[in-house]
Order: structure tokens, then sequence, then C-alpha cells
């Protein structure tokens, strides 16, 4: 079996997918908005940014691309946040979601936009009066509860509106400190810590990410393998779909990023980190973060939400 | 092909019929057919039962409509022509487990296959349903006819035909109890499109399948996986694809006879040449299976993984102190010496290293919970409504305070006050220097929760089903309302609040809001308190399981199987879950896998936990005794 992956994936000379490869140091990245180590007026910047606030509150920036090669953009992104503040209460709160519709055929971006209207309008009917009612009561169901319900719409909402169609759809709820996280398919949640840590909080339900998995191949292999992002779970895509659906902390002091693979595919983990930690704010980081992955090719739609939470 | 619509309605004949339109009963398809009813839907489009107008008595038909997602109409031209093609081969073939083919239609985005009924239900639906493991006698039957009509298949000349997609949702049960395949890979050609996402149906389809192999061995894995599906009632769609050796058969249903297992796992071989050469060779061997296991039936019985039958080194206790009433609290263990309490109303020191007595207090009632440690002296409640302060050095009381009821909870020592509940309904939190509340909560029912402080919170429950999280003002932030008592310690990790109930559910809270995050179903109810380890929640309760659960996904990861129910809370003691059970034994089973290491057997059920130190395991048990009992 040790040569599963050899045999398996047979090795392919050139693949309509690939991305130039560029080696995984610091040192050489091409982008001149990074550097590597931060300097300590960087650091000093950074601990400014993380001083008190009152209210706690979110904070977020987004970017959508249609990358260099692609002549379409079938992302979709949601994201919206509130701060309710009064005597009895004090609550960030968010919503945030990424959908990276496939096909290639019109139903991929119609199904990116249905997962995420019928994943937001769920989720907001559902918990609107709970956060911001006048006599709010917290909802019957559990948040993962709520969270699974959503998919499952989201999903059905796909097979009606645009049979054929797929998409992945990863969101997450914020409240305070804690997030509650639903997944199918390859687009990837990440909590980035202060301190370089760089922690994928989703599983991708990809063939490689499965084999990588497996020890079939190793994380080099897979990075660069033809059939990367062949999914074995995807929204509006076969029956039924069981979404992965956990409850994490908010990386604080950090940062979480939900990204589509045209970023995470495209550009190496510390290069994300040094773009995120020294731009002034998450929507330049976005902005950053999306010129990175066209300065490395663009070969497909990028997608991102950066959110910080401030308290 | 035709150009004109082939549907034609009675009713709403202008109704456009963009993707996504159904037939409905009593639309006409191709001037023939009469649409009944809708009895299936997948990913391809819809299955409809019709009558077929063109015979005089009631000949019913099942058509399957596939509605293309290919927009280029070249493409779509060509596509039609393949399946048309793929039609004409369908058509000739005969075999018992094969719907006939009887005609078939294309039309713009639409291609409709009119075949013959199938009276009976496909394995998905019975699936579905079933709560208990099929006879493995019925399982070796549908698969020795799964194996005939695939080895049909793939010896059809000239070209063989490879199904690809074997899965229970394709394998139709008839009224005499045999199988019907239907969806043929027919519906996959049709679908051949720009798309490079999914492949054969997740969960079922073999490696080789994802890279595009169209072999008999594809077909032999898919029915290695669908026979795993049904000897286990593990769905495969919802675990990770070639994960099947991570859930042996063995493991789940323990009724399957090993001969049955081994022509499962051979066919579920990743590589293609570790599986059957020809679907013939593993019907010989599904037809071994049902010799050797004698008639079909199986009767060895092997029981599941529980105390009575799981293996148990001997485990000596290192000593044993034997008091003059039941132990149903918990250990203590601290700087050399174990304080437990005792229903003889007596609180107990003893020597850890050897169980000799130090001294013992006595109170008015009984003692339930746990004794705490804070600034040289032990505090603990007691049935006589007191809270008692004692020297743990000599055994003399420093101060007691009274409450309005029994005390059953255990006091928590934080920001130098004692926190405890009671059966008047009041949480107290007791000045240690004055030895008076320095505020109550009133909750207005019993408290036999020990409350959580963490943070300027208590997190506590009561009788009435409440958890309450107060701050240190004494003012209640928020309640959260279960369907039956806490009675359950709550315990707090990084995200969440983790309490069981008597209404049979373990909780995740989110300790801001009182907001549910998720909840897991216990198969009784428990006044077990849970331990969270490394993202492992481990809760005991009256169905006699002890769960484990991951605390962010609420998924079982495993359970263990006592004689009795666990009421007891369990403990984590570097890798290992300890947890006594009213059938009188403390198990000590492997933290990650719910593995047996050892299980101690005492003269009484054990409702209390144990403490742990320096590789010592302490218990109490209702025979009176404290055990000490090397990890
Ligand atoms: N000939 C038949 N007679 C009765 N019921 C049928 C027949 N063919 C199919 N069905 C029912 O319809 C359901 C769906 O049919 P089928 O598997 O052919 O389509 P599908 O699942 O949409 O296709 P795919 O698996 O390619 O997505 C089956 O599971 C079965 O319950
Ligand atoms: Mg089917």
């Amino acid at each position: 079996m040790a040569n599963f992956f050899k045999k398996l994936f047979p090795p392919k000379r050139s693949a309509a997918r690939d991305v130039p490869t560029v080696p995984r140091n610091a040192a050489n990245l091409p982008s001149e908005a990074t550097t590597a180590p931060l300097n300590e007026e960087q650091l000093e910047e950074m601990a400014q940014a993380f001083n008190r606030v009152e209210p706690p509150q979110l904070v977020v920036g987004v970017g959508r691309d249609q990358g260099r090669q692609r002549d379409n953009n079938e992302d979709a992104i949601f994201a919206q946040t509130a701060t309710v503040s009064t005597s009895k209460a004090t609550l960030p709160m968010g919503i945030f979601i990424v959908a990276d519709g496939m096909g290639g055929h019109e139903n991929g971006h119609l199904a990116s936009d249905l997962a995420v209207r019928s994943m937001s309008t769920y989720l907001t009917q559902r918990l609107h009066h709970p956060l911001f009612g006048i006599d709010p009561e917290p909802p019957q169901d559990s948040l993962q509860e709520i969270m699974r319900q959503g998919v499952r719409l989201a999903h059905e909402a796909i097979t009606q509106g645009a049979p054929g169609g797929g998409t992945t759809l990863t969101a997450v709820l914020v409240m305070n400190t804690q997030m509650t996280v639903a997944h199918v398919g390859d687009t990837r949640a990440y909590a980035i810590y202060m301190d370089g840590r760089v922690q994928t909080l989703t599983r991708d339900h990809s063939l490689v990410k499965r084999l990588e998995e497996l020890g079939q191949i190793t994380a080099e292999e897979a990075a660069v393998h033809p059939q990367k992002s062949m999914l074995y779970r995807a929204l509006g895509q076969g029956e039924p779909v069981e979404a992965d659906v956990f409850t994490a902390s908010m990386p604080e002091p950090g940062y979480l990023l939900i990204c589509s693979d045209g970023l995470w595919g495209v550009v190496p983990e510390d290069e994300l980190f040094h773009i995120i930690a020294s731009a002034p704010n998450p929507h330049t980081a976005c902005q950053n973060l999306i010129e990175a992955a066209n300065n490395h090719g663009g070969p497909d739609n990028i997608t991102a939400i950066l959110v910080r939470l401030v308290d | 092909m035709a150009l004109t619509d082939p549907i034609t309605r009675k009713l709403g004949a202008d109704e456009p019929s963009g993707p996504g339109n159904q037939l409905r009963a009593g639309d006409t398809l191709m001037d023939r057919y009469q649409i009944q009813e809708i009895i299936g839907s997948g990913g391809m489009g819809t299955v409809y039962r019709a009558r077929d107008t063109h015979f005089q008595a009631i000949r019913l038909v099942a058509i399957k409509e596939m509605i293309s997602n290919i927009a280029d109409p070249l493409v779509r031209k060509n596509i039609n022509g393949i399946y048309e093609r793929e039609s004409n081969i369908l058509a000739t073939l005969r075999h018992q487990s094969i719907p006939r083919i009887y005609d078939y239609h294309t039309h713009n985005d639409r291609a409709y296959l009119v075949m013959e009924y199938v009276n009976g239900r496909d394995l998905d639906d019975i699936l579905a349903e079933t709560t208990t493991f099929f006879p493995e006698e019925q399982i070796l039957n549908w698969a020795v006819e799964l194996c005939d009509v695939l080895q049909y298949l793939h010896e059809h000349k000239p070209e063989p035909i490879i199904f690809r997609d074997m899965k229970p949702s394709n394998i139709m049960i008839n009224q005499q109890n045999h199988i019907v395949l239907v969806d043929f890979g027919i519906a996959k050609v049709f679908e051949s499109g720009t798309k490079n996402t999914m492949v054969g149906t997740q969960g079922y389809s073999p490696p080789d399948q994802y890279r595009g192999e169209a072999t008999p061995a594809v077909d032999l894995y898919a029915l290695g996986a669908s026979l795993h599906h049904l000897l286990t009632l593990r769905d495969p769609r919802l675990e990770a694809p070639f994960s099947f050796a991570e859930r042996p058969i063995k493991d789940i249903n323990p009724n399957v006879s090993p001969e049955m297992i081994a022509v499962v796992e051979k066919a579920l071989q990743y590589s293609p040449d570790d599986r059957f050469k020809t679907a013939a060779e593993m019907k010989q061997a599904l037809l071994g299976v049902a010799q050797r296991t004698g008639t079909l039936i199986h009767s060895g019985f092997i029981s599941q993984t529980s105390g009575s039958s799981a293996p148990s080194r001997g485990v000596k206790s290192l000593w044993v102190f034997e008091c003059e009433d039941e132990i149903r609290g918990t250990p203590l263990f601290n700087g050399g010496t174990l304080y437990v309490g005792c229903y003889d109303h007596n609180l107990y020191a003893l020597d850890a290293a050897n169980g000799e007595f130090k001294w013992k207090y006595a109170t008015d009632g009984g003692i339930p919970g746990r004794p705490a440690f804070y600034e040289g002296n032990i505090y603990i409640g007691s049935e006589d409504q007191r809270l008692h302060v004692i020297s743990a050095r000599s055994g003399s009381v420093v101060w007691t305070y009274f409450s309005d009821g029994p005390i059953r909870s255990s006091p928590r020592i934080a920001e130098g006050h004692a926190f405890v509940g009671s059966d008047d309904g009041y949480l107290h939190a007791v000045n240690v220097a004055t030895g008076r509340a320095s505020w109550k909560v009133e909750t207005g029912a019993a408290i036999r929760s020990t409350a959580w402080v963490s943070q300027e919170y208590a997190y506590f429950g009561n009788e009435a089903g409440e958890l309450l999280c107060a701050n240190f003002r004494g003012e209640v932030k928020w309640r959260f309302k279960a369907k039956r008592a806490i009675t359950s310690s709550p315990i707090i990790g990084p995200e969440a609040v983790y309490v069981g109930s008597q209404d049979g559910t373990l909780y995740a809270i989110d300790p801001n809001s009182g907001w549910v995050l998720w909840r897991f179903r216990l198969g009784k109810a428990t006044i077990s308190s849970p331990t969270l380890s490394d993202n492992l929640l481990f809760i005991g309760a009256a169905d006699n399981v002890l769960y484990c659960v991951d605390s962010r996904t609420a998924k079982e990861v495993w359970r263990f199987t006592a004689e009795h129910q666990i009421s007891g809370s369990p403990i984590v003691y570097k890798d290992f879950v300890y947890c006594g059970s009213v059938d009188g034994h403390l198990y000590c089973l492997e933290m990650r896998t719910g593995r047996q290491k050892w299980a101690f057997a005492t003269e009484g059920p054990i409702t209390g936990s144990p403490a742990a130190n320096e590789d010592i395991i302490y218990i109490g048990s209702t025979d009176k005794k404290v055990y000490a009992l090397l990890a």
C-alpha cells in the first residue's frame, strides 16, 4: 500500500490548474507587501491594535476577485456584523459565509449564490429575535442544529434552483469569543494567531486531503496535485449532505480567515500570516491577499473574509 | 430526436418547463404514459410510476427522467447520442435482477427511460427504517444475487458492462425478496460534462474509480461497501472515503460471522489487485460462507464489549479501609492524606500511603459530597444542613455554616469564598474568613449540583432543571432550562459549559449567553458529571453507558457499556478514564478508544467518583470500604 498514491495517480506532466511553483519559504516571497520577520515598529503597531476597546466588536474585511485565469467568478460572500451593547448585555456577533461554486457551467455561480443567500437568510431569521428582539429568548434549537439546518436548506435550494450545480460552503457564526462553524467542501476557515500560528479549523472534503490524511501522499504532494480540487462532498451534489459542524474559540489575539482555494491553494501559509499581520486593517489585508494570489498566477477565483475581535 | 414537446398536460399546458419542473400526476408523456406519482428522485432527476395507456390491462412502468446540466447544444446533442446508444444496449439485457427497458426518448435538456416497474422498495429506504441489524442469512442471500447479476453484466459481450454505481438506493427488493438493480451507469453518460468534482457516489466508490477507472473491481468494491453498510448500519456517505478499515464490522455488529467479514473485507481492499478477480469468484466465496456457517444461520453469539466479558487484568488493592456505613461520595487527596465522607456521618482522614486511620470528624448527617481543601482546612457539606470547616491537620472544627436544607453538593472555593448549593434552594457564597454568607442566590429548587466557579461567575444546576450563571454579586446573569433536573455538576472548557441532565441530554452551553451550542442524546437520564480532556467529554448515564463525546462536534467517539447504571462521574488520569458503576466495578478504560484495561470489583454499587494521585486510584463504595488501587 506504500505506493498507493503513485498507483492511484500516475504523475502528470501538465495539468490545467498548475500553479507556478513557488518555494515555500518567507525569504523568497515575490510580493513586496510582505516582510519577514516583522520589525519592531510593526510589532508595536500590532500591540497597539490590540489595546482594550469598549464595547468588544468585530472588525471585518472582505475581498473577492476573479483571478487571472478565469473569465467568471463563481465565489460568493456574505459578511454581517452587529454589536449589541446595553445595560443588559454586550455582545459582538457576526455571520460570515464563503461559498465556492463549481461545475464550470452556469449553475456553478448560481449554486454559490443560492447557498450564501439561503444560509444567511435562515441564520438571520433564527437569530434576529433572540439577539435583537425586545423580549429576547434563546432559540429552541442549539446553535449547531441551526447551522446544520441552514446547510440543509442551502442544499435544497441548489437542488431545486440550480440542479446539477455544486458549491462549497463555509459558514461561521461568531458570538462573543465563540464560533460555530459549518463546513462542506474545501473552502477553509483558519484561526490566525498573532504569534504566527496558522491553524486550519476546517477539514477539506477533497479526495487529495483524504489521501493525505491516510498517509498516502504528503502535504507537499497534495499542494501540487493535479486533482486537488476534486471534492467528495459538496452542496447540491449527492444525498445526503452532512456538514461538519463544530464549536471553536475565536483566536485572541488574532484573526478568523475564511477563504476559497483560490487563496489558500496559491499563497503559502507563512505568506498569508505576514500579509495579515503587516496590514493596518482587515480590509487592506484582504486586498493584499488577493494581490498576492494574483501575483502567484491567480489561477482561480479568490475570496477572503478576515475578522478580528477587538476587545 | 423529437422536436415537439413530449409532455402534454391536461391542465396548465402553458406552464414553462424549465429545469426543476417535475411532471405531475395525470400528465401524459410521449402520448402514451400517464404519470401516477413520483417514486424516487436523485442527482439526475426524477423517477415516476406511470401507466402505459397502450394496454387495456393495467400495465405499470417506471419512467426515469434525466435533466442535463449541459448548456451547449452541440455537446448536448453528442451526449444524447451516447445516451441512445447505451439505452439500446440496456434494452437487450435479460436477467431476472434487471428491469426490462421498454422505451427511451430525448428532448432538449431531458431524457426519458421507460422501464419495467419494480414493485418493492430500495435498500436505502429499508436501511433508513431499520433499527435492528439484518440477519446475516438475509444479507448473504442478497449478496449472492448481487454477485450473480454483476457476473452477468461483467461477462456481457462484446463489451463488459460496468454498473459503476452500486449502492443501497440502486438496489431494490421486490415482493419475492429478490434483488433488482436499478439506475445503470447510463445516467452517468448523460451527466458527464465539464465537472471534475464528484465522481461515483461518495462513500461507496473505491479509490480507483476516482481515477476514472471503470472495471469489474470497481463494482465489487462498491458491493463490499454496500454490504458493510447493511451489516453495520453505518452509512459510509457520512464517513470519510475509504475508511471502512476504521469501522471493523465485528466491533459494530458482533453477530456477523468471521467468514462473512473476510469476504466483505476482501472486496473492500484499497488495491483492485487485492480484491476478488471476478464477481463469480466473490459469489463462490459467499456460497462458501453459507456452507461453513451451516444452513445460512449463524449461531455463535459473541457478546458486545461490556463489563462482563471484556478482558480484565487482575487488579489488587494496595490497601482497604472499612467505615461503618456506605460511602457514596468522592475522596479527596491532599498532601499525603485521603479525606472521604461516609454515611456513618463521619469525615475520615486516612494516610494515603497505607490506609491508616488518622482522624475522623463527626457531623450529624450523611456525607454525599467531595471535600475541598483550602489553606489548611477541609470543607465538606453534610445532610445535617451544615457546611463544616475542619483543620486538615488535627480534624478539629474551625467553623460551621448553617443552610436551611441538607447539603448534597460539594463546596467549591474561589475568591475567598466557599460556594455551596443546598437543598434549601440557595447557592451560598460563604466568606472563608468570617464563616458568614456574603450573598445567596435563590433558585427555587434544591441544588445538588456542584458549582463551577470561573472568571467571576458561578455555574450550577438545580432540581428544577435549570442551569444558572451568577456573578460574584449574587445576580443571576442567565438561566438555561432543561426538561428535567440538573443534578450533574457543570464543567467549563475553552468553548462551553458542559452539563448533563435527567432529561437524558448532555448540553454544551455558551458561558456568555446561556444559549445551547449543541445537545447530545444519552440513552437515559444522567446525574453523572462530565469530565473534559483533550476535546473529549466523558459522562455516564442510567442506560449503563459511559459516553465519550467530541466536545467541539458533539459526535460520539466511543461508548462503553457496564452492567448497571453509571451515576458517578468519570475522571481522566494519564490517558485513562476511571469510572465506577452501580454494578460494583471500577473500570479503567483507554481514554481514546474506550478499551478496557481493567475492572475492579467492589462488593456494592459505586456512586461516587475516584481520586487519583501518583499512579494510585482511590475509590469508595457502598460496601463501606475505601480502596487504593494501582492505576
Ligand atoms: N424500475 C423501477 N421500479 C420502481 N422503482 C424504481 C425503478 N427505478 C428506480 N426506482 C426508484 O427510484 C429511485 C431513484 O432511481 P435511480 O437510482 O434510477 O435514479 P437516481 O438516484 O436519480 O440516479 P443517480 O443514482 O444516478 O443519481 C430508486 O432508488 C428507486 O427507489
Ligand atoms: Mg440512484
